[in-house]
């Protein structure tokens, strides 16, 4: 059904008159014009579209407008807005990317790690990353640089 | 050097963006890429776009008609150019794939962006250099042989403040220059053969980069285009009429497409699913079990690949060991599909496609709607995977029909379903091998290969009677139905096949000669950067020497492409109540010529382990009477975290050579190690790629 469903995007409140069965990916990519949400599956078996909502991954091609109504939504357009986040610098310093299709799925993913485990050991970071797909398969860098991340918080702490 | 060509700004017969301004452009001649040994695609039109521009602010653009897939190629032209022109790394911009602005190339495939652009590049970073000195020379009136150059600044040597910058010396100027043979930098880089951050890192971390399906324009539509239920299969009948109902949305038919447009890609989606069809479905056709069979008998008749001695004296020596290998439909799967943004008005065209060939793509889409290519216009900048898949565009003649139908721009992104059906695989194939030793030499080598292509079927151990064959590959010229679909170049077409058939088989032989699988090599081995990797390899890895099956689980396979020399040897753990291979250690020495980027080629190298991994031991296309039945990640396993083994890459030095493309090489040999530590785990020999777990089973009987 078609209403304005609102919620706070990357820090500033939106409102979005849609309906709201339709997937959020969509609607963040097309409706609103943030293409840092990738899609590569639609079904919820890649990754590439991970989001967060209220502090958890959620995968946007299969998460209804409807379910963020109220709720605080993070993509990677609003990760780093005031200089890199300290993810996104690993990723950087490790290349944990090719062709970079994966990789703001693969950020947001480890971002909504560390906010719930600051300090993962690694067989929680492959864990944690195993249904986020990667075709150029750049993994051992992702394991790298978020561990490095995980670090750098620490240090910070 | 030719007398410089200098005009002044403004003047300018070169209509096009990337040559237009002040500055100093060298231009180049698109022959100059074209290796001879390639099939001309098309003649290489006369350049009209410069390679190299430096700006009157000093910045220096490269422009590049290759795509960045992700194989670094933007960071590999950066440090050739600044290397070259003695000007910081990040000083230069690099632009790829775009037609409008950089001048012709045929494609990025075939690793050839470093054998054959890079050097261009750095000549024409050597040309300019040449230029802007004798220029400085003249403004500083100072010889040349007295002047240095650091950062982009000029200077007479011992006298650093007497000096003047590339930029102020392009001022109100135009110098239009094409490579001539200065001579590139022998020794002393400051750049090239040292790690550099990659220039797409700060877009591709942000979610700036820009994929084709990521272009937004006012008025943009999105299709999802009717496709048929398997490959051959015609439509009869379609009712549109419940699609056009859902409000905003608008249905083209145009020559036999069918296309549900809506400015939401979900709503058009939609309202796709509401348009029924009629299909006449083929008749019956092979299955990925029949296949193999099928391509045998409708396989064009063998050509000669590599004759040489005397099979029946081979034969009379030797001790035969004769198996046939298999390898199944393989897809490319790039995590982005095919997506193309396109728009046409009136008589000028542009469309962003992810493509690995933007030039051959402006020439479909101009002939498609009728254009001169001249009006059409082709971005590929950021490309989220190929590997050889996205060689053909499809989707952006689709999208540029679409855009032209409805009068307004038109997005195509295939659906995942899509991207498996449409994909150009990578054959299924047949390796039949007959060969035999006599002590510890291989003194016979008979060799068949059906449906794979020829490439690095003539195996490089030294053997005196040998004979291999070819009939049918990726390349196309098969007889229509031999392949129930497109096949097409994956990631070191042919080789991975191939390279998998000979490596077993020389294990094999190492069994029949009761031999130590290094050792058996060796003996038969004498091409001298061979030899080099496959010792760096064994001494990296720690190589036992012992008679397989040792049980300890070690393989190794050696394989050579595009001049690229790789050894690989692997670790496994099998588990014989489920077949399950776990690969728990890589070891690859790599010899690729002069490395430009030592951290770029160690990335390549590493994602090639986790692709080759999953293509050796999962990925497999099943498919029925024209209908590809693996049609997502769930039915198509690819490699994910939990199978990442410990990786270790070694870069055989050898810097005497050439450079050598190293995106495609470190794939190949993962195949054979993975079956010879199978076989070194077990005693089980698996003849047929992929080696799931049900195939490793049945091989251990
Ligand atoms: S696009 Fe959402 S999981 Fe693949
Ligand atoms: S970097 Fe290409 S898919 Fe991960």
């Amino acid at each position: 059904m078609e209403r304005t469903v609102s919620f706070t995007l990357n820090g500033r409140p939106v409102a979005v008159k849609a309906d709201e069965e339709r997937m959020l990916l969509w609607v963040l990519r097309s409706d609103l014009a943030l293409t840092g949400t990738k899609f590569g599956c639609g079904e919820g078996v890649c990754g590439a579209c991970t989001v967060i909502v209220e502090n958890e991954a959620v995968r946007s091609c299969v998460t209804p407008l409807s379910a963020v109504a109220g709720k605080r939504v993070l993509t990677i357009e609003g990760v780093g807005q005031k200089g890199l986040h300290a993810v996104q610098r690993a990723f950087l310093d490790h290349h944990a990317f090719q062709c970079g299709y994966c990789t703001p799925g693969m950020i947001l993913n480890a971002y909504a790690l560390l906010l719930k485990t600051p300090h993962p050991t690694r067989q929680q970071i492959a864990d944690h990353m195993e249904d986020n797909l990667c075709r150029c398969g750049a993994h051992m860098r992702i394991l790298d640089a978020v561990q490095q991340a995980a670090a750098a918080a620490k240090a910070g702490s | 050097m030719a007398q410089a060509e200098i005009a002044t700004s403004g003047m300018t017969r070169r209509g096009l963006l990337g040559a237009a301004g002040a500055g100093l452009f060298v231009f180049f001649h698109a022959e100059a890429q074209e290796p001879a040994r390639l099939p001309v695609r098309q003649a290489a039109p006369v350049d009209l776009n410069a390679f190299l521009k430096i700006a009157p602010d000093g910045r220096v653009t490269c422009l590049v008609g290759k795509v960045e897939l992700g194989q670094g190629v933007m960071t590999e032209m950066a440090q050739a150019l600044a290397e070259e022109l003695d000007v910081a790394f990040d000083a230069v911009d690099v632009v790829l794939g775009d037609t409008g602005l950089c001048p012709y190339d045929m494609g990025t495939f075939g690793s050839m962006s470093t054998p054959l652009l890079w050097p261009a590049v750095r000549r024409a970073g050597a040309e300019a250099k040449a230029v802007l000195l004798e220029m400085a020379s003249e403004r500083l009136k100072v010889p040349v042989d007295r002047l240095r150059v650091q950062a982009g600044v000029v200077s007479e040597s011992g006298a650093p403040s007497h000096a003047v910058a590339y930029g102020q010396l392009l001022e109100g100027k135009r110098i239009e220059r094409h490579i001539e043979n200065v001579p590139v930098k022998a020794a002393g880089f400051h750049l090239i053969g040292i790690s550099q951050p990659r220039k797409d890192g700060p877009d591709k971390v942000t979610g700036q980069a820009k994929y084709a399906g990521d272009i937004v324009l006012p008025g943009l539509l999105h299709a999802s285009i009717l496709r048929p239920p398997a490959h051959g299969a015609r439509l009869k009948s379609v009712d549109t009429s419940a699609a056009e109902k859902v409000a905003g949305v608008q249905v083209v038919k145009d020559a036999g497409m069918v296309a549900v447009l809506h400015e939401r890609p979900d709503v058009a989606c939609d309202a796709l699913g509401r348009v029924k069809a009629d299909f006449e479905n083929p008749p019956a056709g092979p299955d990925d079990r029949t296949i193999f069979e099928h391509i045998q008998k409708t396989a064009p008749p063998p050509t000669v690949v590599k004759q040489s001695g005397d099979l029946a004296e081979g034969e009379r020596r030797a001790a035969i060991v004769e198996k046939t290998y298999l390898n199944s439909y393989v897809a490319h799967a790039p995590i982005e599909t095919h997506s193309a943004t396109a728009h046409v008005e009136g008589d000028k065209a542009t469309v962003w496609a992810s493509s690995q060939a933007p030039f051959q793509v402006k020439n479909a889409v101009a002939s498609a709607l009728g254009l001169p290519p001249a009006n059409v216009r082709i971005v590929s900048r950021y490309i989220g995977g190929g590997f050889g898949g996205k060689t053909e565009a499809d989707q952006a003649v689709e999208a540029a029909r679409l855009s032209k139908a409805a009068g307004k721009p038109v997005q195509v992104v295939y659906s995942r379903r899509e991207e498996f059906f449409y994909d150009r695989f990578r054959p299924a194939a047949t390796m039949k091998i007959r060969a035999g030793v006599d002590g510890a030499k291989i003194v016979l080598w008979d060799g068949q290969i059906f449906g794979a292509g020829d490439r690095e079927g003539n195996p490089f151990y030294d053997i005196p009677n040998v004979r291999v064959t070819s009939a049918g590959g990726w390349m196309g010229g098969n007889p229509p139905g031999m392949n129930p679909f497109a096949v097409g170049a994956w990631r070191a077409p042919s080789v991975n096949s191939n390279t998998f058939a000979r490596e077993s088989h020389i294990d094999l032989l190492a069994a029949a000669a009761a031999m130590d699988p290094l050792e058996f090599r060796l003996k038969n081995l004498t091409h001298p950067r061979m030899r080099r990797v496959l010792e760096s390899a064994a001494r990296e890895f720690g190589w036992k020497a012992g008679r397989a099956p040792t049980k300890r689980g070690a393989g190794m396979g050696c394989g050579m492409y595009s001049n690229v020399c790789n050894a690989t040897m692997v670790e496994v753990a099998v588990n014989r109540g489920t077949g399950a291979v776990e690969v728990k250690r890589v070891v690859m020495a790599l010899d690729v010529g002069q490395v430009v980027n030592p951290d770029g080629m160690r990335q390549q190298a590493e994602g090639a382990v986790m692709m080759g991994m999953s293509s050796a031991l999962s990925e497999e296309v099943a498919f029925r009477d024209g209908d590809v039945l693996t049609r997502g990640f769930d039915s198509y396993p690819i490699a994910r975290f939990s199978w990442l083994p410990k990786i270790e890459i070694v870069l055989v030095e050898n810097p005497g050579s050439p450079a050598l493309g190293g995106g495609e090489p470190p794939i190949i040999a993962m195949g054979a190690a993975l079956a010879n530590a199978i076989f070194d785990a077990t005693g089980a020999r698996v003849l047929q790629m992929p080696m799931t777990p049900a195939r490793v089973k049945a091989a251990l009987g």
